[in-house]
């Protein structure tokens, strides 16, 4: 009866979100209010119906229902309760239907948020997300419901796959797909502006928030991704440039222009088809994505030969979102303009200059990820490209971008002079490039791309602190440092902070891929290792029963100069339904570095196994520059501008009477 | 400098980093590109020396074995027409076992060994790496069409 019920739901959420997707459109277009004012209780009722389904979906995981297709497939009775929630968005299926219940969460953010913009543009928006929700649950009601009977019922499930089956599952994908679907807010006010020919400096401010937050999701959902492949795969990799990480890395690097070029829009009016561009490049490298990852297409070509109704689902909805929005563009974007100039030194051509490095880097990449399956797709042969390829084209590319990035926020706006810019960064300048080359011979040998890498953090570093210095000294300003320090804007505080976020993450990055050592080992009890000064005694192994599975857990002893450090378990576990080993290694972090072990297979015959030592220095920064990032993006997010200007125009513009009623505030 | 002239050195200047961004990028693909070789075609010279290349099949059954250090393995991988040993030194994933899919990274030495650099075995106890499926598929149509003649 529940699945029913969710079906049910799902079907009367389309019909709402055809109603908001269309009448409001329409009415923006007539200029009549009435049908305007649907836009909101349509989102809010599709809102409530989605979450139905989404709730009716995790009571059939919960309550282990296999008589569900989907719950038999991936889920067991003895899976622990967090992981049958876990499961429910593990699937094809599922992930589809968290991916609408995230849509239509920001949906109703947007109605929530949008009470002081203009009717017409809130309407506009809120019809294009009805739009995008209608293509979504279309494709799950056509081709990938999740509410599919399996008869006769299955006994047991098939469990979820022990790779997932960690606390990684349950933050990872919804974290991840918030920023996906956050984009879809920046296309949709992208495509209302289209609509409306009006696209200003108001537009931009309207928009900054939101994709600020979507920008901030995305980056801690990658870094999330990142982090649980580090700890879960067992091989100590934190990034492997494979295109199920690829297709979630492309929306970040647009997104990433995309948040920098709305800056430029509202300060200057200027970029704005650029960023029209990005908005849409953004949400639709963001469609691909979700598409790659979760068609199968990425493990095989044929796997759309399974059901062809879905990949010709997929391709349509792709080509409709891209060509549709594309030809908007190319037909109103002349009615949109270009904006303001500016010269060839100014913190506009820098911001222009990394725009266009983003997405050329965004472009290697989907070139490194679709082109193989192209092939393949046309029988032309197999063939892979794998880290070397992303390495030699990520460095040269990005060593400009960082580069530049320290000096943006200190060069002027329309127009400035290198000398001038030169002069201002000197010092910085000086010291960043001093430690770089020293700092190396002192961490251990010395290499050209350890120099580099250090080079550029810390410049921007050192131009950060410059930065700070600056606003807190100021011109002839009154007060003193503290009242110069509290009125710092948010939107510089969280432009200061994720900027030093990268300079952290390529630290980690750096570091971790020039001294990182690695060791494998044949051990037996009371066998010792040796590894970048520690000493790993192996003291045995013994038998584990979790709830699941069953585990050859072993215990490893870590010294350093005869002092403890820690007392390591790395195991081996063996997942019973499906009968698959899985490796979990033991992780002793540390601020400076991470030690790792793997088990690797017992040797035959003998009581021996082979293990696996990482030594990995700075590897938990990577991640913690993300946080960085994600911290300064939200306090850039919640800047208080944003709220006075909304207050501002909205006492300035009394509510009309036809204005949908409010149903709560 | 003229409004114009700037105009013409701004484009001029994009328009060349762009063309050294895209020659960077579609070097480093050329270079980079790992060509997928079944066993049939590395025994038909097919493979290039001196290249890294992957290969994939089945793990012949009874093939495994471990050399003295317990760290280098050797294997066979077969698309059931033609077999090819393979070196390997460290852990090995752990979905790698006699009878399973396999694919493999490295080099081919002059000996007709190929020395491998990765070792794959994916996710999932019934997943079939699709190279490896396809160098078998590949090999049964060349037995059929050989029985035929």
């Amino acid at each position: 009866m529940i699945p029913e019920l969710g079906s049910f739901s799902l079907a009367l959420a389309l019909a709402l979100a055809l109603v908001q997707g269309i009448l409001p459109i329409v009415g923006a277009a007539r200029g009549d209010a009435r049908l305007m004012g649907v836009a909101r209780p349509a989102a809010h009722g599709q809102f409530v119906f989605v979450a139905l389904a989404f709730a009716c979906q995790i009571a059939g995981f919960v309550n282990n229902d296999f008589s569900v297709l989907n719950v038999a497939t991936n889920s067991n009775s003895a899976l622990p309760l967090e992981y049958r929630v876990a499961a429910s968005w593990g699937s094809h299926e599922g992930s589809l239907l968290l991916w609408a219940l995230m849509l239509n969460g920001w949906t109703v953010a947007v109605t929530v948020f949008s009470r002081h913009l203009p009717e017409q543009v809130a309407a506009r928006v809120v019809g294009v997300m009805g739009l995008i929700g209608v293509g979504f649950l279309a494709f799950m009601l056509i081709t990938s419901n999740p509410f599919d009977r399996l008869l006769p019922a299955a006994a047991d499930g098939r469990d979820l796959n022990p790779l997932l089956q960690d606390p990684g599952m349950v933050f990872h994908p919804p974290m991840l797909y918030m920023g996906y679907v956050g984009f879809s807010v920046a296309f949709a006010f992208s495509i209302a502006a289209l609509l409306g020919g009006q696209l200003d400096a108001a537009w931009a401010r309207w928009s900054r928030p939101w994709t600020t937050v979507a920008w901030v999701s995305l980056t801690l959902g990658i870094c999330l991704g990142s982090y649980w492949a580090y700890y879960e795969l067992g091989w100590g990799g934190w990034w492997f440039w494979d295109p199920v990480e690829n297709a979630s890395f492309l929306p970040w690097l647009v997104g990433t222009a995309l948040m920098h070029s709305l800056a430029v829009t509202e300060k200057r009016g200027t970029f704005k088809s650029w960023t029209v561009l990005l908005a849409i490049s953004a949400f639709s490298l963001s469609l691909l994505g979700t598409f790659l990852v979760r068609s199968g297409v990425l493990t095989s070509v044929h796997a759309f030969a399974t059901d062809p109704r879905r990949g010709v689902f997929i391709l349509g909805l792709l080509v409709l979102v891209i060509g549709g929005s594309l030809l908007l563009f190319a037909w109103r974007a002349p009615k949109v303009g270009l904006g303001g100039s500016f010269g060839v030194v100014s913190r506009e051509s820098a911001l222009l200059t990394n725009n266009a490095l983003l997405s050329v880097a965004a472009a290697s990449v989907l070139l490194g990820t679709l082109y193989p399956l192209f092939l393949d797709a046309l029988k032309l042969g197999k063939i892979s490209v794998g880290p070397p390829y992303f390495d030699a084209v990520f460095v040269p590319l990005m060593t400009p971008v960082l580069f530049l990035m320290a000096i943006a926020p200190f060069a002027r706006w329309k127009n400035d002079t290198v000398p001038a810019l030169a002069v201002r960064l000197r010092w910085a300048f000086g010291v960043a490039l001093v430690s770089a080359l020293l700092l190396p011979l002192a961490l251990g040998a010395w290499s050209p791309m350890v120099a580099l890498g250090l080079f550029l953090s810390l410049w921007i570093f050192a131009t950060s602190a410059q930065h700070l210095y600056l606003r807190l000294r100021g011109k002839a300003a009154e007060g003193t440092a503290g009242s110069r320090l509290r009125a710092i804007p948010g939107g510089w505080w969280g432009m200061w902070l994720a900027h030093i976020g990268i300079g952290v993450t390529v630290i980690g990055i750096t570091l971790v891929k020039g001294y990182e050592q690695n060791l494998d080992v044949k051990m037996t009890t009371g066998d010792t290792a040796h590894l970048a000064g520690y000493t790993f005694k192996f003291m045995g192994v013994s038998e584990r029963n979790g709830p699941n599975f069953v585990a050859a857990s072993a215990l490893i002893e870590v010294t350093r100069d005869g002092k403890p450090v820690a007392m390591m378990k790395p195991e081996k576990r063996m997942y019973k339904v499906q009968q698959m080993p899985m490796t979990e290694g033991a992780i002793d972090p540390g601020f400076t570095r991470d030690l790792y072990i793997s088990m690797g297979e017992p040797l035959p015959g003998t009581e021996a196994w082979i293990v696996r030592i990482f030594y990995k220095p700075f590897v938990g920064w990577i991640w913690w520059g993300a946080i960085f990032m994600g911290i300064g993006g939200l306090i850039a997010a919640a800047d208080k501008r944003y709220r006075k200007l909304a207050e501002r125009a909205a006492t300035r513009r009394p509510a009309t009477p036809a204005a949908a009623p409010a149903p709560a505030r | 400098m003229k409004p114009r002239h700037k105009r013409m050195l701004l484009i001029g200047g994009g328009v060349a980093a762009l063309a050294l961004s895209a020659t960077l990028v579609l070097s480093a693909f050329q270079k980079n590109m790992v060509f997928f070789f079944s066993p049939s075609q590395v025994v038909s010279k097919e493979a290039p020396q001196n290249r890294t290349f992957r290969i994939g099949g089945l793990v012949e059954a009874g093939s495994v074995k471990r050399e003295a250090d317990g760290l280098t393995t050797r294997f066979v991988v077969t698309d059931t027409a033609n077999r090819i040993p393979v070196t390997y030194k460290g852990a090995l994933p752990d979905l790698f076992k006699e009878g399973k899919g396999v694919v493999s990274q490295g080099k081919l030495g002059a000996d007709g060994v190929f020395v491998a650099s990765e070792v794959l075995a994916k996710h999932d106890e019934n997943y079939m790496p699709p190279e490896a499926a396809h160098a078998l598929e590949q090999a049964q149509k060349a037995q059929k069409t050989v029985v035929q003649k």
